[in-house]
Formats: structure tokens, C-alpha cells, sequence
């Protein structure tokens, strides 16, 4: 029987002690014990000298710190005006950028759906699916959801609004950014064809669409700028069509890519087999982006469209890059394809967004 | 004499929402003062109110200044029903009554409520006029400051020490009024927060007035307690140091270069033993009075204040006093006539200064850290303790009980300082531990002579009868022994000096103070705690205060035992910084003792510890009494090489170790030069008349007295295995309970002030008393431990000032307190540091430091008929050069403390990048701050909270609660020094932290209490631009402080 129990145990410093590895436990929603755990076998006892019941405690003491600092953090411009923890600077700067940081894994899973109750009640599935503790990856979905509720109804652009408001740096506004993008344009990232592409690849694609598709992309002082697309210039896509119904626009665009791409590729007659189809594909793409629904698919119908024909062909990421920059010059050339800004709007994009989505 | 208070709501921030449906809050604002209320306009829907308020004016006495907070009470207005208290804010006005204090509090300060904490915070500026300045100090005592440090303050310099002042005030705790059983715990918190603020303000207060009377303007090492008697009521006391502080030109350079940067190693400290088991008194014991000369020379003299103050006040009563019920209209009046009696008293002085010689009732002096040169010699500890019952106080204006308990407590300890051959009682400091109705009163200093120069005379008994022989060189002097050695109190062993080898020094020396500036030493300190838990029966009434009083001679007797084994076994032979606390529980009594252990170069080589067994004994037996004594001798061997005591050799050879009462200072000789026989017998023959009794006391107090553990039964053995247990601080750490470590000099910059507190529950199992013990020796370890843990990323570090506060809140809990702070210093340096340094060395440190401390050579003369100085002549007297230099200071140092508005701005220009409206603040236990100049003192802060909880649970339990609890406590200290303009508060203490459950009910309770000096400090670097000449000073102490450590 145990003579003697702590009842309370509390260490408070004038300047709050944080130790990094402890704060990252915790973010990862392991219980007490289990930190303790790894962390005996991290060998920072006999580092220290230190006893099983020390590391215990200094667990314990670290865990109930976080929490106090955790409503803080909700608002990160807070912590740099609150009064109950001295926290130097550049530990605030650690403690936000943490907290706002995301596993890889967890966020592919969310990408792209509602930040609603519906999906956080979800959340145990992708736990079990990613191994990510349930705890923590409520931690990441609110985190979404509270960027996504703030710069909602902010005017001016995406990433400085969340850089300003949650003190990210701008790598990890750009994400964010790029999760809220998602979130709000709801794209279709599950299915399991683009299983293969990491967030990263995503959160490069959502960079270009924010910068070139949306209302920011012409008008930097209007509400949601960052977050929705251009509905006028979506409207523009349709006259892309001509590319494709035009027989001689088409013949003469497929003549002018052939030209330039003969004997520079070792896939020239696949491509040439199949100029028409893969045309036909992302210009339909653009076409259909006015219907809400097609905007989602965007990515899925790149890859069944263009990117799987090409990768069946054995196409290189040089072979890509080559008939892309040549696919959209060569439209220049054609007298009688008057939309030019539009197409080069559209083109770049695609352009940057598939050569990103173009790897096994 | 009355002033105006002006106080500015500006706005608010981050309020709580009052109002569920809008998510908002319509907040506004009562500041009240006294009786007074102004309120602002409500700002409706917003939770970052603007009020931008007038400024609300309230005149008042300054009286009610000094007593009063300023009460800010932000609230949610509601049209339908009573408007909701978000929370308050208590402001103290005392540091905008001193000149040299701050001029303006303004800042962002957290709203607090008892039940929920903090809330939001509240921007208000405040201001104080007062009318007619040359009236200013008459009738309150507006204007003495005030230190918790226990060392003159930093920047300033000491004309005059008055000495020992004291107070108490009493009243009903509003927790046990009748009241309190109709109105919510909201209310009875904050109606103890507001009294026990008032009665601190009143203390104060009066203290102050007790200072005036002496001449002084200021108290150092002021310690102010709270006694939470439950029925019988609710105590506050104080007690301190009356002085005559001369702003230093506030040049910093010139403040105490030796005790600021602590940088010098080397120091011999002789020190004397404790005669701890003699003094223990229990219930009422009459010793020895005083008769106070009490001298009124002037009708003016009339004592109305209805404090505690009883006819011992030590205070000369030639002054003015003013007693809080003086009618305001006598106060130029009286003005005028203080000042005749002023000169009626120097003309007088002048012509027989025998007026003046009074024995002060009390000398004694709650400093812990002195100039060089004030000690002469150290005595030994001194304590005192008293079990007395509590019974209902019944008429608060006349508390004499408490005041006659802790006179008889003094008197006590009066008596063993002369009996230690001491005049004065230093380190001194009293404190209380109460269960139900009975508590135990203690008392402790360090018995001492001083040097008369640096007192008012007839502050002391002069000591002409000490032989004033060639002084003792500084490095070793204190430790001298101060008593007769053919009469000594108590058994100890004389040698010579190990380092003058002129007089005589004790075996072992205990004190309660810091060590000296200028004392040799060793190697490096460390932390020394002996523990000891005793059980005793449940018991109520007479009977139980019997059975602790019955208890209390063993524990200190076992504690000092524990100390005495735990130095050996360190291999060191002086205590610093010793304090002993007895808490009494239920069904147990907790002494916890700390100190600082230090080889003092001046004393001898400690014994080692031999180990006695039964004397009939099989050979089993005697194999483990030897392995055991082998471990003992490995473990001090160890010690010796992990706190680097590898005394000179050269003085190994003293004659008495040479006749080899002690082994290991034989084995210690061998090989070592021999010494000249020449020198050694000059210097027998020049105090030959004691050297053969000083033989005959150590064949007396041989070592088996003194040394010899015997393990005659289990205790024994358990007392041996808990010595052995004692794990020494991990690599890269040091500790200690003194402000700064031995032998540690180089500290840098990072600085981490902590508290700790565990709460353990004993499960009730039949427990021994060697079980407990067992227990708490654990524990208190376990917490060492975590502390080196948590601050590993310091290392290498030193935990200074470890202040462990033990308490026994209920039956089978024990509650430990630690505050400390972590320093670093710089290791490398280190290594080479405590290499000899020169007495010349040392000397002329101190030559410099005298120099800097400015005494008229005039006032310095030893003998005790000189005429005695009044604080306005002393500052008269200052020859031409100091003054000279004086000036030259103060105009560097305008430029190093701007005014105070510009300041705050300057200040708050350097925050953080991250556009943080929060300015850093420092908290130190330490009176200074490594690397930095201390510019200004902004005033003390002493604050009381109470943090109640209905939700335990949903709070994190009683952990979650208490930690929030004490981060908020720390914050609202750090707003108030920052709203005072200040950047630190050093001497920092949490002097209460009582802490009551009832997990059953989801409820706890807190009170904590905590004080300071607001100062503001600049960094040495900084300020080496803007004021170059007062530089050099400080280069050259930067540089003979590395020629001797080099």
C-alpha cells in the first residue's frame, strides 16, 4: 500500500519554461503516461539524473502549462499582450507555429471537405486510418476551421490576413491558405486516383489558383477576394471551346505543336496519336468550370483526362513540360483565336498545376 | 495635511462576456477611495472598452494615503438587475508618496476576481499632489522608504543604522465574522483582501512613524507576516531595520560594488556554534529585561496611535511622535516644535552626551548582508521558540498579548546574544505556525558585535570592554570568537585563527545571515537540510500545547545533530543563512532546517564522522560498523572533491591539530611543510595567557564528543542511511539558501525565478516516526530533483536563495513551498576563481568600499562618548570630496534615469517586435540582478490574494488551480512594477501560501502573500556609454576583482 501520495505538485517559473519536446507530445494528444514513456527511453534521465517520478512530474507540470496557454493560442495576437505568461518572443513564435502546424497525413484527408461537425464527428476514422491520435487531430481540424472562420469575411489577401491574425510564418500561412482554398471550393481530393498527390502538390495548386483565378487576382480590396474564383473569367473559359469545335483551329493548333516537338521527343507519336484527345480534355475542363460541381472535379478530371493518357504513353515530366509550353504558345499563332488573355490565364495554371500533379 | 489623488480609467481589454445572448459585454467602472466612488460612463457591447474617464480627484489625508488602496471595481452593467462585478483591481499608492520613489502608476493591470481569476485587464493612470511639501513627513509618514532587502539597497549608502523597529495590528478576520455566514465567498474574500491591504497600509504606516522618530527615513529588511489565528482573529506584523539612507548620488557605480556584482571568491569566515538545545524556551519564561531608558524630553512627544506599541518600544522618545489621532491643525505646530526639541537635543548632546546613551531595548537588525567592516565578530545563532494557546483578541486597539509574546521571545534572545558575549542580534527574523489554537512563536539571528561607527549612538551597549587590539584583518575578524573563552556558553573547540593565527575561532560557526563580503573560504558552498517529522498525539487545549512544548527541545536538538553530521560530511565547517521552522500539525510537528555550508579558510578542518558500535559486539556486527564507516569516509572524500575544499596546507599545522585529536587533519599534515616554529611561537607569546586552556578544551570536547555517531540502536542506523541519502545536485548545478553561492562569482545574465509547491498526503497506516522521516527526507529531495530537472537547460547554474516554507495545512498533508532563483554563470572562469587571494587584495576592495560608503571620517570614531549625529547633519558633514564627487554622479546619472514619463516610455520602446504591449519584468528572490545596475527603487510591493473555487475539478484540480493561482499572482506583481515604471522586483518573497481542500465538495481555497522592491535596473553594458566617468570606478573594481581572481 502506498504511505504517501502527492496531492499537488505545481512549478511556476516568472518566465514560463516550456521544453520543446514535451509541447510536441502533447500536440500530438499523448496522454501523461505515454510521454513519460518516451521519454525515459529518450534517455533524458541519466542526462540528468533524474528519477522516473521527476519526469512525471515535469510531464504533468508541462501538460497543465499547455493547457493554460491553449485558449491563448486560439488567438495567437493574444499571447504577445496577455499578462499571465512571460513568454520571450521567439518561445511565442515556437508555441503558435506548433500549435498551427499539421500532419501531413491528417490534412490529406480533410482537404477539400466541409469544416462542419459533420466531418469533425469523422475524425476518429481518420485517426484510425493515419494513427494520428484522435486528440490531436481535433487539434489540426480546429485549427481549420478557427483560420477559415476568421479570414471567411476578411478583405484583402488570404495569406497576409492569416499571417496577420494567427502570427504564422509564410510558409505556414501559405498552407493555410491553401487549406481554406480547399475548404471553401470544396475540390474533390479523396477520390482514389489522386491518392498519390501529397498536400504539398496541392497546396502549390491552390497557390496558383489564388493568384491567377480569383477575384484577387484583378481586384485586391473586395470580401472572399482569395477565396473565390473569378466568375467572369470562368465565364470566359467557354469561348475556349472554339479550339476544339473549330476542325481547322484544331488541325492547325495540332500542326503547329507537331512541328515544334518533332524529333525533341521520344513520345512524339503518342503524342500525335493523341493531340486531339488530350485538347479536348482540358478544354472541356475549362468549359465546364462555370457548374460549382466541375469546379471540384478540376482536379480529378486533370488526372482522367490528361494526366493518366499521358502517364499510360510513358510520358517523361521533360515530355510534359515541352508539349505544355508548346500547347500553349502555339495558340497564340492561330489568327483566328481571339482569346488570348483568357487562354494564357487558364494555360498557366493548368501548366504549373500539372507539371506539379505529374510524378507516380 | 491632505493631498489629491487623481486617478484615470483609459480603457479596458480582453473582458470576460457578461452577456451570453450578444456574446459582449457593457462594461464600466467604481474607482473608489476611502468612502469616495466615481464611476465612468458604461461602454456598451465590447469587451476592448475606451473609457477615457476624467480624471476622478479625491482629497484626502495622507494618512488615509499610506493606508488605503486605490479600489478599481470594473462591473457589467445590466438595466434589469444588479449590475455583475467582472473583478477589481487594488492599487497601492505608497510609492507615489516618497520623492525618490515613482511619480506615476500607470499601465495595464489583469482585473481580478477571488472566484474566477483573472479577467480581462484595465488601463488606468494614477497621480498624487500633495499640497505643502515642507509638512509632508509630520503627520503620517509619507515619505520613509521602504526594502525588503535584507542589505542597504543598491544605490544608496547608509549614514546612520537606528536599528530595530516592529509593530503589529490585530483585528477580526472577516472569514469567521458573523457576517460571513450570509454573504457570498466573493464578498468575505475580498472583504479580508481589502483589511488585511488596510492593516498593511496602517502597519506601515506606523512603523514609518516609529523611523521618524529615531531620524531615520527608511527601513531595510522589512518583513512583514500575516498570523491567520481563525476565531481569535487576524494578525499582521512587521518588523525591520530603522536607518538613514543618502541617495547615492544614484550614481550606480558607486553602490556596493563588492555586493553587487558578487565577485570575489576567496573569504575567510570564522563563525561559532550554535547553541541551538539551550535555547529553547517553552511557555511562559521571564527572562532578563532591559530597563529602557525612556527619555521625553519634550512635552510634544504624545503617543496616541492605537497600535501595539507597548512601553519597550526600542525608539528613543526624543522625537516627535505623532500618534494617528493627532488633530491635523497641530501639525505645523508640531513641526516647529520637533525642531526645538531638535536643538535643545544637540545642544544638549554637545554638553553631555550621556543623555544619549541609552540601551537600545532590542539591538537587532534584520539584515542579513552588510558593509564591509560592520561585523566584527559573529557569536552564533540565537533562537527562540514559544507554544502559546490563542484566545479572541479582545479589543483590537489594544493587542498586548501578541505584543507582550513576542517581547518575552525577544528578551530570550537578547539574553543568549550576551550570553554569546554579543551586543546585537543580526540575520534576525521571527515567524509563527499556527494549528487550531495553538501556535508556536520563533525567533532566530546570528549573535554578533558590530562596529560601533556604523551606529547611532547609543543604538548599542558599547563594547569597550572587547579588546580593541590591532584589528583582525576582514578576510577572518568575524570569525573570531566574541565571548570569553574561559567562560564559554557552551562546549566548543578553540583553535587559532587558521588564517591570522592571532585569536581564537571555533571548531564549527552557524549564522543566520549571508556570507560576508570579505570572508575566505574554500572551495564552493552547498544546500544543508536536516528533516525531521515527529508525531504527537491529537490532543486539545493546554494539554496539546504541552506535548509540542514537550517536543520542541528534541527536534531542534535531532536538527541540529542532522546539521552538524551533514556539514562533516561535506567536509565543511560553517553554516550560513541557517533557518529553522518548526510547523505544527494535528498529529505531527515538521522541522525543516536550511543553510548554506562553506569551508571557511579561518576555521579548522572538520573531523571526519567515526561511527561507534555496541561495545559487546560478534564480528559480523563490527565488518558492517566498518563498511559503514567506509562509506562515510568515500562520501566526504567525494565531497571534498566535488565542492573543491582543499584547504592550504599550510595552515594544517596548527598546534592543536597537531597533537592530533582528529585523524584525518593528522593525515592531513603528513607531508605538508612544517611549519615555522618561530611565528608560532610569537604568536603564543602574544596571547599566551589563553593558549593552555584552549588545550585543556580540546582534550575536553575531544572528538568523541563531538563526532562519534554511535549506532546503538535502529534509529541510529536509520539516522546514518538518511545522512548517506542526500544525493548532491547533478553536474553543472549548485545550490544554496544564501543570496548568492560561495564561491561562485561569475554570473551571467539568465536569471529564472520559480515556485515550487507540493502537497503530499500520508495515508494513515500506523506510521513511526522513522517512517515519516523517511518520507519526508523523500520528499523533500524528490522536489531538489525535479527543480535541477526542470532547469537543466540553465545549467551550468546555481539555485540561490532556496527558501523551503514547510507547513501541516491538515492532518496527514504536508505542504513544501520552494521560491528560488536559477542563475548561470560562466563555468570556465569559474575554475580558476577561488585561487589565494591577497588580504591586500581584500583590503583594498574594502578601502574602496568604505570610500564609496562615504563616512565622515568626523562620525567614525570608535569611541561611544562622541557626539552622536542627526541624519541632516551627517548628510551636512560630508567633506568637500565626496561631495564633490557626488555631484559629478548625479549629473551622469540624470542621464541614466530620465523622468519617470520618459522612462516608462523608453522602457516600453524596447518590448518585443511583436508589437507586444508587455513589458519584460524580473522577479529575483536576490537583492540584485547579475550584470546590471540597480538605478532606482520604486517603492515595495506587498500583496495579498485569495483564489477560491467552487469547480476544482473543471479547473485541473487542485494542481491546475494552484498553478494558475500562482502564475496569476506573478503576473499582477509584474503589472504593478511595470505601471510603476519599473523593469524588476528583487528580494522578491512568497512570505504565505496557505492552501485548504475539500475535493468532496469541488471546492479550494488559496492565500498567498508576496513582496519586493519595484526597482528599475539598467544593464551594466548599457550604461557604460552614457556615464563614463562614473565607468572607470567600475572597471577598476571589474579589475581588481579579476586580478585576484587570475
Amino acid at each position: 500500500m502506498e504511505i504517501m501520495s502527492v496531492e499537488l505538485d505545481v512549478f511556476v517559473g516568472n518566465t514560463t519554461i516550456m521544453d520543446e519536446e514535451v509541447y510536441q507530445f502533447w500536440l500530438d494528444g499523448y496522454t501523461v503516461s505515454d510521454a513519460v514513456k518516451v521519454r525515459m527511453e529518450g534517455g533524458v534521465l541519466e542526462e540528468c539524473e533524474a528519477s522516473a517520478e521527476v519526469l512525471q512530474s515535469d510531464t504533468m507540470d508541462q501538460y497543465r502549462t499547455f493547457q493554460m496557454c491553449e485558449r491563448l493560442l486560439h488567438t495567437p495576437a493574444k499571447l504577445a499582450n496577455q499578462l499571465l505568461f512571460q513568454i520571450p518572443p521567439h518561445r511565442q513564435a515556437m508555441l503558435i507555429e506548433r500549435y498551427y502546424a499539421f500532419d501531413s497525413a491528417f490534412v490529406r484527408e480533410v482537404l477539400g471537405k466541409k469544416l462542419s461537425k459533420g466531418t469533425k464527428k469523422d475524425l476518429d476514422d481518420v485517426s484510425l486510418k493515419t494513427g494520428i491520435t484522435l486528440k490531436s487531430c481535433r487539434r489540426q481540424f480546429d485549427n481549420f476551421k478557427r483560420v477559415f472562420k476568421v479570414v471567411e469575411e476578411l478583405k484583402g489577401p488570404l495569406v497576409e490576413n492569416i499571417q496577420t491574425h494567427f502570427l504564422l510564418s509564410d510558409k505556414l500561412a501559405r498552407d493555410y491558405a491553401a487549406i481554406v482554398f480547399f475548404a471553401n471550393n470544396r475540390f474533390e481530393t479523396g477520390k482514389r486516383k489522386l491518392q498519390y498527390l501529397s498536400f504539398q502538390d496541392f497546396a502549390f495548386c491552390a497557390g496558383q489558383l489564388i493568384s491567377n483565378w480569383t477575384v484577387g487576382a484583378v481586384d485586391n480590396m473586395v470580401e472572399d477576394m482569395d477565396v473565390d474564383l473569378d466568375k467572369e473569367f470562368l465565364q470566359d473559359l467557354k469561348d475556349l471551346k472554339i479550339l476544339i469545335t473549330d476542325k481547322d483551329l484544331l488541325d492547325q493548333h495540332k500542326s503547329l505543336v507537331c512541328t515544334a516537338l518533332r524529333g525533341k521527343t521520344k513520345v512524339y507519336s503518342e503524342m500525335e496519336a493523341n493531340f486531339k484527345n488530350l485538347s479536348r480534355g482540358l478544354i472541356n475542363i475549362a468549359a465546364k468550370l462555370t457548374n460549382t460541381k466541375d469546379v471540384r472535379d478540376l482536379f480529378i478530371d486533370l488526372v482522367e483526362k490528361f494526366i493518366e493518357p499521358c502517364r499510360s504513353d510513358r510520358w517523361t515530366a521533360a515530355d510534359m513540360k515541352l508539349f505544355l509550353i508548346h500547347y500553349t504558345n502555339s495558340a497564340h499563332i492561330l489568327d483566328t483565336f481571339k482569346h488570348q488573355v483568357t487562354w494564357d490565364r487558364y494555360m498557366g495554371v493548368i501548366k504549373s498545376c500539372i507539371l506539379k500533379m505529374y510524378h507516380d | 495635511m491632505p493631498g489629491k489623488l487623481k486617478a484615470k480609467i483609459v480603457a479596458g481589454r480582453q473582458l470576460p462576456v457578461m452577456d451570453r445572448a450578444s456574446d459582449l459585454t457593457d462594461a464600466f467602472v467604481e474607482v473608489k477611495f476611502g468612502n469616495t466612488t466615481f464611476k465612468t460612463d458604461v461602454y456598451p457591447k465590447s469587451l476592448n472598452p475606451q473609457w477615457n474617464s476624467e480624471w476622478f480627484k479625491f482629497e484626502v489625508d495622507d494618512e488615509d494615503l499610506q493606508d488605503e488602496p486605490l479600489q478599481i471595481t470594473v462591473l457589467d452593467h445590466d438595466t434589469y438587475s444588479a449590475n455583475d462585478a467582472i473583478g477589481k483591481v487594488y492599487i497601492d499608492i505608497d510609492p507615489l508618496l516618497s520623492s525618490e520613489a515613482a511619480t506615476v502608476i500607470s499601465g495595464w493591470f489583469p482585473i481580478y476576481d477571488t472566484i474566477h481569476g483573472i479577467r480581462g485587464e484595465i488601463n488606468v493612470l494614477v497621480k498624487v499632489d500633495l499640497f505643502n511639501d515642507s509638512n509632508r513627513f509630520r503627520q503620517s509618514s509619507c515619505g520613509v522608504k521602504f526594502f525588503c532587502t535584507t542589505s542597504i539597497p543598491r544605490c544608496y549608502r547608509v549614514v546612520t543604522v537606528h536599528g530595530f523597529v516592529e509593530e503589529l495590528v490585530v483585528n477580526e478576520d472577516p472569514e469567521y465574522q458573523w457576517i460571513d455566514r450570509i454573504r457570498t465567498p466573493r464578498a468575505s474574500n475580498e472583504a479580508r483582501q481589502r483589511l488585511i491591504s488596510l492593516m498593511s497600509g496602517e502597519l506601515q504606516r506606523k512603523i514609518g512613524l516609529k523611523v521618524l522618530e529615531m531620524g531615520g527615513n527608511a527601513v531595510v529588511g522589512y518583513l512583514q507576516c500575516f498570523d491567520l489565528e481563525g476565531e481569535s482573529g487576524l494578525v499582521v506584523r512587521a518588523i525591520g531595520t530603522a536607518c538613514t539612507l543618502d541617495k547615492l548620488s544614484s550614481l550606480p557605480t558607486a553602490a556596493l560594488p563588492a555586493c553587487n556584482s558578487p565577485s570575489r571568491d576567496m573569504k575567510e569566515v570564522p563563525f561559532s556554534e550554535d547553541p541551538n538545545p539551550n535555547t529553547h524556551s517553552s511557555g511562559p519564561s521571564t527572562p532578563l529585561k532591559n530597563q529602557t531608558y525612556s527619555f521625553s524630553p519634550s512635552k510634544s512627544y504624545s503617543r496616541q496611535s492605537s497600535s501595539s506599541d507597548t512601553d519597550l518600544s526600542l525608539t528613543p522618545k526624543t522625537g516627535m511622535g505623532s500618534g494617528g489621532s493627532v488633530g491635523k491643525e497641530g501639525g505645523p505646530l508640531k513641526t516647529l516644535l520637533r525642531q526645538q526639541t531638535q536643538t535643545a537635543l544637540e545642544q544638549r548632546g554637545a554638553s553631555s552626551s550621556r543623555v544619549f546613551v541609552r540601551t537600545m531595548e532590542f539591538p537587532f537588525f534584520t539584515l542579513t548582508c552588510f558593509p564591509p567592516g560592520f561585523l566584527v565578530h559573529v557569536g552564533g545563532v540565537v533562537s527562540a521558540r514559544s507554544v502559546k494557546l490563542l484566545d479572541r483578541i479582545h479589543n483590537p486597539d489594544e493587542p498586548e498579548t501578541r505584543d507582550a509574546w513576542w517581547e518575552e521571545i525577544r528578551q530570550e534572545i537578547k539574553s543568549h546574544a550576551k550570553a554569546l558575549g554579543c551586543h546585537a542580534v543580526v540575520g534576525y527574523s521571527e515567524s509563527t505556525s499556527i494549528c487550531e489554537e495553538v501556535c508556536i512563536l520563533s525567533a532566530s539571528g546570528t549573535a554578533a558585535i558590530l562596529n560601533s561607527r556604523f551606529m547611532q549612538e547609543g543604538c548599542l551597549d558599547s563594547y569597550s570592554e572587547h579588546r580593541l587590539e590591532e584589528p583582525s584583518p576582514p578576510s577572518c575578524g568575524f570569525c573570531h570568537i566574541p565571548y570569553d573563552e574561559l567562560n564559554m556558553p557552551f562546549p566548543t573547540h578553540l583553535t587559532y585563527c587558521y588564517n591570522c593565527r592571532r585569536q581564537k575561532v571555533p571548531d564549527v560557526l552557524f549564522t543566520t545571515i549571508d556570507l560576508p563580503v570579505e570572508a575566505a573560504i574554500t572551495g564552493k558552498g552547498c544546500l544543508i537540510q536536516a528533516r525531521l517529522c515527529r508525531l504527537k498525539k491529537k490532543a486539545q487545549g493546554e494539554a496539546n500545547a504541552t506535548a509540542i512544548s514537550n517536543l520542541l527541545p528534541f527536534m531542534e536538538y535531532e536538527l541540529h545533530t542532522q546539521l552538524m553530521n551533514k556539514l562533516k560530511l561535506r567536509g565543511m565547517n560553517a553554516l550560513f543563512g541557517l533557518r529553522i521552522q518548526i510547523s505544527v500539525g494535528e498529529n505531527m510537528l515538521v522541522g525543516l532546517a536550511s543553510a548554506t555550508g562553506v569551508y571557511l579558510t579561518a576555521l579548522p578542518s572538520p573531523g571526519g564522522i567515526q561511527i561507534a558500535g555496541k561495545t559487546p559486539s560478534d564480528i559480523a556486527y563490527e565488518q558492517h560498523i566498518s563498511n559503514m564507516q567506509k562509506k562515510i569516509n568515500d562520501t566526504i572524500a567525494k565531497n571534498k572533491e566535488l565542492y573543491e575544499i582543499n584547504p592550504p596546507k599550510l595552515f594544517a599545522l596548527d598546534p592543536e591539530a597537531f597533537r592530533g585529536i582528529n585523524t584525518e587533519i593528522i593525515e592531513e599534515a603528513v607531508g605538508s611543510p612544517i611549519p615555522e616554529p618561530r611565528q608560532r611561537s610569537r604568536l603564543f607569546r602574544s596571547h599566551s595567557e589563553s593558549s593552555d586552556e584552549v588545550w585543556e578544551l580540546d582534550l575536553s570536547h575531544g572528538k568523541k564528543d563531538a563526532f562519534v555517531l554511535e549506532i546503538d540502536d535502529t534509529d541510529a542506523v536509520e539516522d546514518i542511511h538518511s545522512l548517506l541519502t542526500d544525493a548532491p545536485p547533478p553536474v553543472g548545478f549548485y545550490s544554496c539558501n544564501t543570496e548568492i553561492m560561495p564561491g561562485i562569482n561569475n554570473w551571467t545574465s539568465a536569471l529564472q525565478m520559480f515556485t515550487s509547491v507540493r502537497v503530499f498526503r500520508l495515508s494513515n497506516v500506523n506510521m513511526t516516526n522513522q517512517g515519516l522521516n523517511k518520507i519526508f527526507n523523500e520528499l523533500c529531495e524528490n522536489l531538489l530533483k525535479s527543480l535541477y530537472f526542470k532547469l537543466r537547460s540553465m545549467a551550468p547554474c546555481c539555485l540561490c536563495h532556496l527558501n523551503f516554507v514547510v507547513a501541516v495545512p491538515e492532518e496527514d498533508l504536508i505542504q513544501v513551498a520552494v521560491t528560488a532563483v536559477a542563475m548561470t554563470f560562466d563555468k570556465d572562469q569559474n575554475q580558476e576563481n577561488w585561487k589565494p587571494s591577497t588580504d591586500k587584495m581584500l583590503m583594498k576592495a574594502i578601502s574602496e568600499n568604505e570610500e564609496q560608503l562615504q563616512f565622515p571620517l568626523e562620525l567614525c570614531t570608535e569611541s561611544p562618548s562622541s557626539q552622536p549625529f542627526s541624519p541632516s547633519k551627517g548628510t551636512g558633514l560630508q567633506d568637500g570630496a565626496n561631495v564633490h564627487n557626488t555631484s559629478a554622479r548625479a549629473s551622469s546619472q540624470e542621464k541614466a534615469s530620465p523622468l519617470p514619463e520618459g522612462r516608462s516610455r523608453s522602457l516600453r520602446s524596447t518590448k518585443s517586435c511583436s508589437g507586444s504591449t508587455v513589458s519584460v519584468v524580473k522577479m529575483t528572490p536576490l537583492p540584485f540582478l547579475p550584470g546590471t545596475k540597480i538605478v532606482k527603487y520604486l517603492g515595495i510591493i506587498n500583496m495579498f490574494f485569495i483564489r477560491e473555487t467552487t469547480s476544482l475539478r473543471e479547473e485541473g484540480g487542485v494542481s491546475g488551480f494552484l498553478h494558475c493561482f500562482i502564475a496569476e499572482v506573478f503576473s499582477m506583481v509584474r503589472a504593478h512594477v511595470a505601471a510603476l515604471g519599473g523593469n524588476a522586483v528583487v528580494s522578491y518573497s512568497m512570505k504565505e501560501c496557505v492552501f485548504m481542500e475539500n475535493p468532496n465538495k469541488n471546492q479550494a481555497q488559496c492565500l498567498i502573500n508576496v513582496s519586493g522592491d519595484a526597482v528599475i535596473f539598467v544593464r551594466e553594458s548599457e550604461l557604460e556609454a552614457p556615464t563614463a566617468p562614473p565607468h572607470t570606478s567600475v572597471a577598476q573594481n571589474a579589475g581588481s576583482g579579476a586580478d585576484g581572481t587570475t
